[in-house]
């Protein structure tokens, strides 16, 4: 006969234990898990997509703008191919083919009037490529005139809009364009001739821009004058495909043919001395060089500028002495933000010893003092400081009246780093203070009681015993006020005049008055790993463990 | 007022008073001389004022009026960190940022002790309380009645004289509880300190102290060693306060020496110790241990009792009773062989000797 098996040791038998209806203990835990973390998950998920979209999207789209570079290959795609295989360290300018990638490209960007944008961004990188391309932008043009000019000396029927839509043009849509033109609305969208794209290449390619971008502003093909860039176009393929007159339109195969015949003998100067023409700078490598260093989608570029470097044909440089400024400025800014936090420490943590040693009803007084700064406006403040502060104000009044300063060497206490760091203080001070009142706040006044006990006097008492036990309040007020300080903008903007300006009054420059996102976004990742790189030193060194908010 | 320090008032209380808030006294004119190595314990409710009489003795409050004296000096004026007086505090105030070494070597320390010397000292301190191996934990990784032995030991580590404990072992479970008691006491008794404990524990006190001072509302109630408190206890409070009371109301209606007869409430009449009464006509209680009483009628004061409530106990058995209208009266029955088994209902006899009934203020 089987012994008995009682329920316990069924339990405790090998193989998986079930659960009272059969199935698997560990499925019907993890069941009821996933049911406890999907509630969990929609309790914070409100949160999770605030903060993704106001917080981790906008840091992820800053760094992407920070290595970002895809105007220059957007904006002149053919010169970028182009280049490839010119050699920078030459110390010749490029050959005749990327002058002519370039004219394309160019053509097309002055249409767009893309080509300003791309000589801003290119000028971050070498000065006096802005105006270079606004000023090229203008002479592109000419270049087609010249040829345009050749072609209507044998026909004025070249210089009509007409002309080229009804020769390139696909007869019906030819004629749904004269109807619309009729009823007064707009074309439908061009269509080319059969064969025009064989033997017309650059021109189908170029009028088919031309017919695009007319449409787009609501205008007809049929009535707007082609761009100077189709008879270059027109030139070069007439050049190359005498015997294209076979695929336009019967109407204009005459025009055509005699063009043909005639361009052989036409005035044809190369690109690279129309646009050497335009600017002599284009005879220059260095912008080419620019414009291929900075030719790739994704670029270094803008972080060697936030550190103050360069690139160069010899490789990554240091830009001139007088131009380095950022490492200047993250190196202020740094200091000035540890200055500000130990001065929010020395100020702080008697006000908060105090506090957590006050009666409960003194204790909120004092509290609403501490948190003045926060309840009044910005500009309110700012004005306070610079009645008080400037070198006629309130203090060095005082100071005068009372005989510590002469009245001729007033103390200028605003509008340079000074100003910047009592500003600061005054408004970072609750955060140092809050942090270290709670967590003084739950240091019981045994600790200190048995250190006297014990034969400490009272000072050794505070320091061996109540301070390495406020520590953890000044690390997290330490790290709060660093990293607000860090990043901080308004205030030393109003107070810090010139020298008391921070990093992030550079960003802010950047972004609102010099445009230059990417070297904005570039300063901004960096004071992101900077942060980052600080706050991972302070784990090491004092561990985040050991930061008590309360 | 001689300044000699005889070796019975090594610490003295002189008509000290205490008020926080200039409106309460909360203690009120205490007077307390405890000699050299005597265990004292002040034991009374919450609030009755035992912590404020060891924070002043160890300097962090200040009397508002009075003296107290340690080895005849006044140390009213001497800071805390000079009195050079052991503590033990309630939560131990062990420093959590030190490991436990340095926790005992933080006395020495600051006394300017060299490193060796301090080394063997806490290695001493530490084997007295049976903590030799947990010199490099911290506090927090030890358990309540290890870090109670820690505290304990910090506080003997430098050689203090006078070691005050305030409720040191409330934190501990029983059984640990008991065990620290003994183990305290062993140290006193080895180390011959004096010792002023403050518990809210009555057994604690009975067990450890060589006298205990019962504090009630700012007032010693009776100083007296624990078996004179238990078994002659001077007023109602200590009466009630200390063991289990069978507390009768009556009016005096005679007196012959040491005996009063007492006209007990609801119609029995008994003879008692005068102890702390007034004359005849006016109120008294009459204070009985439950053990003094027997259930016959074979003491010179008994009457009857209706049985309201059983309950076993193994070695005795309780049994509350209605006495002369007073229906909360305990009687505990000896679980010995052949005891007389009551039922709930019964009527039945009770008496007591009058040297076990006390007459106390009502
Ligand atoms: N620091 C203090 N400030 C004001 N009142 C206090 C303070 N400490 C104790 N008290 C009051 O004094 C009385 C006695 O307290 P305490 O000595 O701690 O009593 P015990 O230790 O016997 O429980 C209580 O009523 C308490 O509220
Ligand atoms: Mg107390």
């Amino acid at each position: 006969m089987a012994p008995p098996v009682s329920n316990m040791t069924d339990a405790t038998q090998t193989g998986p234990v079930l659960s009272a209806d059969g199935t698997p203990l560990k499925r019907s835990l993890q069941k009821a898990l996933f049911r406890q973390k999907m509630r969990a998950l929609a309790l914070i998920a409100p949160l999770l997509i605030f903060v993704l979209v106001t917080f981790i999207l906008p840091i992820g789209d800053m760094l992407f703008r920070s290595v970002e570079n895809q105007i220059v290959s957007a904006t002149i795609p053919r010169t970028v191919v182009a280049l490839e295989t010119w050699d920078a360290d030459s110390g010749e300018s490029p050959g005749e083919e990327v002058y002519a990638a370039f004219y394309w490209d160019m053509a097309e960007a002055v249409e767009a009037k893309t080509h300003t944008r791309l000589g801003g961004r290119l000028n971050y990188e070498m000065t006096g490529l802005s105006s270079l391309f606004r000023k090229t932008g203008r002479g592109v043009s000419d270049i087609g005139e010249f040829y345009m000019d050749q072609l209507a000396d044998l026909n004025d029927e070249w210089e009509e809009g007409a002309f080229l839509a009804d020769a390139l043009g696909a007869e019906s849509w030819v004629s749904a364009a004269t109807d619309a033109a009729a009823n007064d609305v707009t074309a439908p969208a061009f269509v080319l001739r059969d064969g025009v794209a064989d033997a017309l290449p650059l021109t189908a390619h170029i009028y088919s821009r031309f017919a695009a971008q007319t449409l787009a502003e609501k205008d007809s093909p049929l009535e707007e004058d082609p761009w100077e860039a189709v008879y270059t176009a027109l030139y070069q393929d007439l050049i190359s495909n005498p015997n294209a007159a076979s695929a336009v339109s019967p109407a204009a195969a005459n025009l055509f043919t005699d063009a043909a015949a005639a361009v052989p003998n036409f005035e044809n100067i190369g690109f690279k001395e129309q646009f050497i023409d335009i600017d002599k700078d284009w005879d220059d490598p260095e912008a080419w060089q620019t414009i291929q260093a900075y030719s790739s989608a994704y670029t270094a570029g803008y972080f060697l500028a936030a550190m103050d470097l360069m690139n160069t044909p010899d490789g990554i440089a240091r830009v001139d002495e007088d131009e380095r400024i950022y490492i200047r400025l993250f190196g202020r800014t740094i200091f000035m933000s540890l200055l500000i936090t130990g001065t929010c420490i020395l100020l702080g943590y008697p006000i908060a010893y105090l506090l957590s040693n006050l009666k409960v009803r003194h204790a909120n007084l004092l509290m609403i003092l501490v948190l003045l700064p926060f309840w009044t406006s910005l500009l309110v403040r700012t004005s306070a400081w610079k009645v008080l502060l400037q070198q006629q104000g309130v203090i060095n009044d005082l100071l005068v009246w009372v005989g510590l300063v002469a009245d001729d060497s007033r103390l200028q206490l605003i509008n340079n780093q000074l100003g910047t760091v009592i500003a600061m203080t005054h408004i970072l001070l609750p955060f140092m203070i809050l942090p270290l009142f709670s967590v003084m706040k739950t240091i019981p006044p045994s600790y200190v009681r048995a250190a006297k006990s014990l034969g400490a006097t009272n000072w050794t008492a505070f320091w061996r015993v109540y301070f390495p036990q406020s520590v953890p309040g000044i690390g997290a007020g330490s790290i709060l006020v660093f990293i607000l300080a860090i990043g901080y903008y308004i205030t030393p903007e109003l107070v810090g005049g010139t020298s008391g300006v921070f990093i992030s009054n550079r960003i802010a420059y950047h972004i609102s008055t010099s445009l230059n996102w990417g070297l904005a976004a570039a300063l901004g990742a960096m004071l992101l790993v900077l942060v980052l790189a600080l706050y991972w030193i302070y784990d090491k060194m004092v561990g985040i463990d050991n930061v008590k908010l309360g | 007022m001689s300044l000699d320090s005889s070796a019975d008032d090594f610490v003295v209380f002189d008509h000290v008073q205490k008020s926080y808030d200039g409106e309460v006294l909360v203690v009120k004119d205490l007077n307390l001389n405890i000699a050299k190595g005597e265990f004292v314990t002040m034991l009374g409710p919450s609030g009755s004022g035992k912590t404020t009489c060891l924070m002043m003795l160890a300097g962090f409050e200040v009397a508002t009026h009075g003296d107290i004296r340690l080895g005849g000096k006044s140390i009213n004026n001497i800071p805390p960190h000079k009195r050079g007086i052991g503590m033990v505090f309630q939560n131990y105030a062990l420093f959590p940022h030190m490991t436990v070494g340095e926790n005992l070597a933080f006395p020495l320390e600051v006394r300017g002790m060299n490193k060796s010397e301090r080394e063997a000292k806490v290695k001493r301190a530490l084997e007295m309380v049976q903590m030799g191996d947990f010199a490099g934990r911290r506090p927090a990784q030890l358990s309540g009645g290890q870090q109670q032995r820690i505290a304990l030991a910090r506080a003997l580590v430098f050689d203090a004289e006078l070691v005050l404990m305030d409720e040191p072992l409330g934190a501990l479970d029983k059984q640990l509880r008991e065990h620290m008691q003994y183990e305290i006491k062993h140290i006193h008794d080895n180390l011959g300190i004096t010792v002023v404990y403050v518990t809210h524990d009555q057994s604690e006190a009975l067990t450890m102290s060589d006298r205990v001072a019962v504090f009630n509302d700012g007032v010693i109630k009776q100083l007296a060693p624990p078996d004179d408190l238990y078994e002659r206890p001077e007023n109602a409070f200590v009466a009630q306060f200390i063991g289990e009371n069978n507390k009768l109301l009556g009016t005096i209606t005679g007196r012959e020496g040491d005996i009063v007869s007492v006209d007990v409430e609801g119609g029995m009449t008994s003879k008692a110790l005068a102890v702390n009464c007034g004359g005849v006509g006016e109120k008294t209680m009459l204070s009985i241990r439950p053990e003094r009483v027997t259930l016959n009628s074979d003491g010179p004061n008994g009457t009857e009792a209706l049985v309201k409530e059983l309950i076993y106990l193994g070695d005795h058995i309780r049994c509350r009773m209605t006495v002369s209208g007073h229906d909360d009266f305990i009687v505990k029955v000896p679980n010995a062989a052949g005891h007389q088994h009551l039922v709930v209902g019964e009527r039945t006899k009770v008496s007591w000797q009058t040297e076990d009934c006390r007459a106390l203020d009502a």
